[in-house]
C-alpha cells in the first residue's frame, strides 16, 4: 500500500476544490488554492509525489525541506491576508509517508523546515483560524508533524489503508527488537503500538472516523460526506478553545490518555504549593 | 573554546554533561529556590511499558523543576537520556506540555515564567509510539503558546543529542544553546541508513555524523543562539542570561523567507559535504543581536 | 518483567526519603521511604527474568546489616548484584544525611 502513498491526496485535494495544481512559483509537490466551502472560502494544502524533485530523498510524498517551506510560506500567507478580517479555514489533506530521509536534508537543517511549517499551522490555529486535517491515506512521524497533526480537528477514514504512526512497522519492530509478528500481537493490547485507525481512533486524538471506502475513486456521496464532515468541524473549532485540549479532554481520551490527564492534575495542584 | 585555557581553568571546570538530569536541572535555580514537581515519589509513570515486559522509571525520565533563575520565575524540564534514550511517552511528554501550559497560564496573569527544556532524546519512544508522537505535537504548540510571553530555551548539552520529532520543538524554541558534544538533527544516521542506504548515509562514520550534526557545525550554520562549552558554570550562566533577555524579537522559526532561500539556492545535484552549507556570515540573519557566544573573558554577551 | 516482594524485621525509624539512580541498561532505580510499621519491605521490577534466588541473596545480605524501617522499591534494568548493593548503599545515604 506504501507504493500508493500521495495518490490519495491528489483524488481527495481534486474531488474537494475542483483543482489538482499548486500555486504559481511553488513546486508541483505541494498542491494549494483558496475554494469554498460551507459558506467561506477555504486554503486547503497537500503534499504530493513529485518524482522529479531535485531532492532525491523527497520524491515519493515524503515531506522534504522545501515542502516544509512551501508549506510554511502558505500558511503565513493566509495568516498576514486575514490579519484583520474574518479568519479562513485552512484545510491540511494528509497523505504523507514519511519525512524525507536524506544526507543534504540533515545538512540543511531539516528540522528547522519542520519546525517552520508546524509553527506557521500552530500559530494560524491560535490567530483563530479553524485548522482541519483531513488524513486519507498515510499521516507518518515527522512527515505528520510537519504536515497536518497541528490541527483544531483530526478527521480521518475508517479504512485499513489509513494509517497514522510514528514509525512504519518493519523498522519500529526492528528497533524495538521484535518480530512484526510480535509487534501485531502486543498491538492488540497496547493501542498506541497499533497500525490500525480504529485503535487510533480509541486514543481519543480524532474528531470524526468517517465511513469512506472508495479512497482512490470516490463517490458523490462520499465527497459530500466528506464536505459536511469538513464544515462541522470549523463550525465545531469556532465554538472552542484554539490550543489542543480537546485531544485530551474528549471522551475516548478520558479513558485512553489517564496518564496524561493525570500528570496535567498533579503538577497544577503542586505548581503553587 | 575561543581563547585557549590553561589546564589549571581546565581542571576546575565542572562538567554539565557528566551530571545527571535532577542535577542538572537543579544546578540552573538560583540557591534554595528549586522544588520538583510530580517527582518519582508521585509515581506516575508509563502505563503502556509494563504490558510490554519493559520496567517503567517512576517519574518516566522526565524532571520538572519551578524556582527561580537570576531572580526570574522559570520552570525547568529535563529529559533523562538514560532511561529509554530519553524518548518521549505518555508521561514525560504530559509532564512538559503541562509545565509549558502552566508557564503560560501565570505569563498570561502577569508573572512571566520562562521555560528551560534540557533535551536529551531521541524523539517518540517507540514503546508509546502514537502516543509519543501526540505528545510531541501538543508539545510544539504549547511552546508556541508560551514564548510569546516569555523566552522558551532549548539546551542540547549531551551526546545523545536532540532528535525526530523533538527536534521540532527544539526549532520553534525561542533560543537553542548546545554544546560542541550535543547533536541536533531530524533523522539520524542510523534512521537514513535503515531507510536511504549507506551510500546516503554511512552511520558507521563518526566524523561525518559530528560534521553535519554537532553543536559547532549547528552554531556555525545559525541553527542555534549559543555554543558554550560543557562546562556547568557556563551553562548556568548562559541559561540565566537568556531569561534575562526575553523574548526574541523574531522567533528563529518564523523566518521563512530567510532560511527558505538558503535551501532555494543550494545545488543539489551532487551529494553535499556538510562544510560547503555553512552559508556565508553575511546571510546569518541576527535581528536582536543574540547569536554571539560567550567566551571566558567577556561575561556580557547577549546584550 | 519480574516482579517480587521480600520483608525484613527492622527496628530503627529512619530520618527522610530518598531516591537513587536511574532504569537505565545495568543500572537501577531505588525509591526508599520511612515507614511506621516495625517491619522492611523491598518491591521489586525487573527486566531480567529468573534470578529470584539472587534478589534474595542479595536482600538477605543488604539486611542483615540494615535495620531501618523502609519501605523500598527497586525498578531495575539488568544491574548487576554490585551494582544493586551500591545503589542501595547510596539510597541508605542520602536518607540518613
Amino acid at each position: 500500500m506504501s507504493n500508493f502513498t500521495g495518490i490519495r491526496g491528489r483524488v481527495w485535494f481534486k474531488a474537494l476544490t475542483g483543482q489538482e495544481k499548486s500555486m504559481p512559483g511553488d513546486l508541483s509537490s505541494v498542491l494549494a488554492t483558496d475554494v469554498s466551502i460551507g459558506d467561506e472560502n477555504a486554503r486547503f494544502l497537500c503534499v504530493v509525489p513529485d518524482p522529479d524533485s531535485r531532492f532525491p530523498c523527497a520524491r515519493h510524498g515524503e515531506v522534504g525541506l522545501e515542502q516544509a517551506y512551501t508549506l510554511a510560506a502558505r500558511i503565513r500567507e493566509v495568516i498576514a491576508a486575514d490579519r484583520s478580517g474574518k479568519k479562513r479555514p485552512i484545510i491540511a489533506i494528509v497523505d504523507v509517508k514519511s519525512q524525507a530521509y536524506g544526507r543534504r536534508e540533515e545538512i540543511a537543517g531539516i528540522h528547522l523546515a519542520a519546525a517552520e511549517a508546524a509553527d506557521a499551522y500552530a500559530t494560524a490555529r491560535f490567530a483563530g483560524h479553524p485548522l482541519i486535517t483531513l488524513i486519507v491515506g498515510q499521516a507518518i512521524s515527522g512527515g505528520f508533524l510537519t504536515h497536518g497533526y497541528q490541527a483544531n480537528r483530526l478527521l480521518a477514514f475508517a479504512d485499513d489503508d489509513v494509517l497514522i504512526h510514528a514509525m512504519h512497522k518493519e523498522p519500529a519492530a526492528r528497533i524495538t527488537r521484535r518480530t512484526v509478528a510480535q509487534l501485531e500481537e502486543l498491538a492488540k493490547s497496547v493501542t498506541p503500538l497499533s497500525y490500525n485507525i480504529r485503535d487510533y481512533a480509541k486514543l481519543g486524538l480524532l474528531y470524526r472516523l468517517l465511513p469512506v471506502s472508495n479512497l482512490e475513486a470516490p463517490s458523490p456521496e462520499e465527497i459530500s460526506l466528506v464536505r459536511n464532515a469538513i464544515v462541522e468541524a470549523i463550525a465545531d473549532t469556532r465554538k472552542g478553545p484554539t490550543d489542543l485540549r480537546n485531544r485530551f479532554e474528549s471522551a475516548d481520551a478520558q479513558i485512553a490518555r489517564k496518564a496524561t490527564r493525570l500528570i496535567r492534575a498533579r503538577l497544577a495542584e503542586q505548581w503553587n504549593q | 573554546m575561543s581563547s585557549a585555557i590553561s589546564s589549571r581553568e581546565y581542571l576546575q571546570r565542572r562538567s554539565f554533561i557528566e551530571l545527571d538530569a535532577r542535577t542538572r536541572a537543579k544546578s540552573l535555580f538560583d540557591s534554595r529556590t528549586d522544588r520538583e514537581l510530580a517527582g518519582p515519589f508521585d509515581r506516575i509513570e508509563s502505563p503502556w511499558l509494563p504490558l510490554q515486559g519493559v520496567t517503567p522509571q517512576a517519574d518516566d525520565g522526565c524532571i520538572v523543576m519551578r524556582g527561580t533563575i537570576g531572580g526570574r520565575q522559570a520552570v525547568v524540564i529535563a529529559f533523562d537520556g538514560a532511561f529509554q534514550g530519553g524518548g518521549i511517552g505518555e508521561v514525560s511528554g504530559a509532564k512538559l506540555t503541562s509545565a509549558l501550559d502552566l508557564a503560560c497560564r501565570d505569563s498570561q496573569e502577569g508573572k512571566p515564567t520562562s521555560a528551560v527544556l534540557l533535551l536529551e532524546t531521541g524523539g517518540v519512544r517507540l514503546q508509546e509510539a502514537n502516543l509519543g508522537l501526540a505528545a510531541v505535537a501538543e508539545i510544539i504548540s504549547s511552546i508556541i503558546a508560551l514564548r510569546q510571553y516569555a523566552p522558551v530555551i532549548s539546551v542540547i548539552a549531551g551526546p545523545i543529542g536532540c532528535f525526530g520529532g523533538m527536534s521540532l520543538a527544539a526549532g520553534v524554541s525561542s533560543y537553542i544553546v548546545m554544546t560542541p558534544e550535543g547533536r541536533l538533527g531530524l533523522n539520524g544516521p542510523e534512521v537514513i541508513e535503515e531507510e536511504s542506504g549507506v551510500e546516503e548515509f554511512d552511520a558507521s562514520d563518526r566524523s561525518l555524523i559530528w560534521s553535519i550534526y554537532g553543536g559547532q557545525q549547528r552554531y556555525n550554520q545559525g541553527l542555534v543562539d549559543v555554543l558554550v562549552d560543557d562546562d556547568a558554570n557556563q551553562m548556568i550562566e548562559t541559561v540565566r542570561d537568556l531569561i534575562a533577555q526575553g523574548i526574541p524579537e523574531v522567533h528563529r522559526s518564523q523566518q521563512v523567507d530567510l532560511y527558505r532561500s538558503r535551501i532555494t539556492a543550494l545545488d543539489t545535484s551532487t551529494q553535499w559535504d556538510p562544510a560547503v552549507v555553512l552559508w556565508s556570515a553575511a546571510s546569518l540573519a541576527r535581528p536582536t543581536g543574540r547569536d554571539q557566544r560567550p567566551t571566558d573573558d567577556k561575561k556580557e554577551h547577549h546584550q | 518483567m519480574e516482579q517480587f516482594e521480600f520483608n525484613y524485621p527492622a527496628k530503627r525509624k529512619i530520618p527522610k526519603r530518598a531516591h537513587v539512580g536511574v532504569v537505565g541498561s545495568g543500572d537501577l532505580e531505588v525509591l526508599l521511604e520511612p515507614i511506621d510499621s516495625p517491619t522492611a519491605s523491598v518491591r521489586i521490577r525487573t527486566s531480567v527474568d529468573g534470578f529470584k534466588t539472587t534478589w534474595k541473596a542479595v536482600l538477605d545480605r543488604f539486611f542483615g546489616r540494615y535495620d531501618g524501617a523502609v519501605h523500598i522499591e527497586i525498578n531495575d534494568a539488568g544491574a548487576t548484584p554490585g551494582a544493586v548493593s551500591l545503589r542501595l548503599q547510596q539510597a541508605v545515604e542520602a536518607s540518613e544525611s
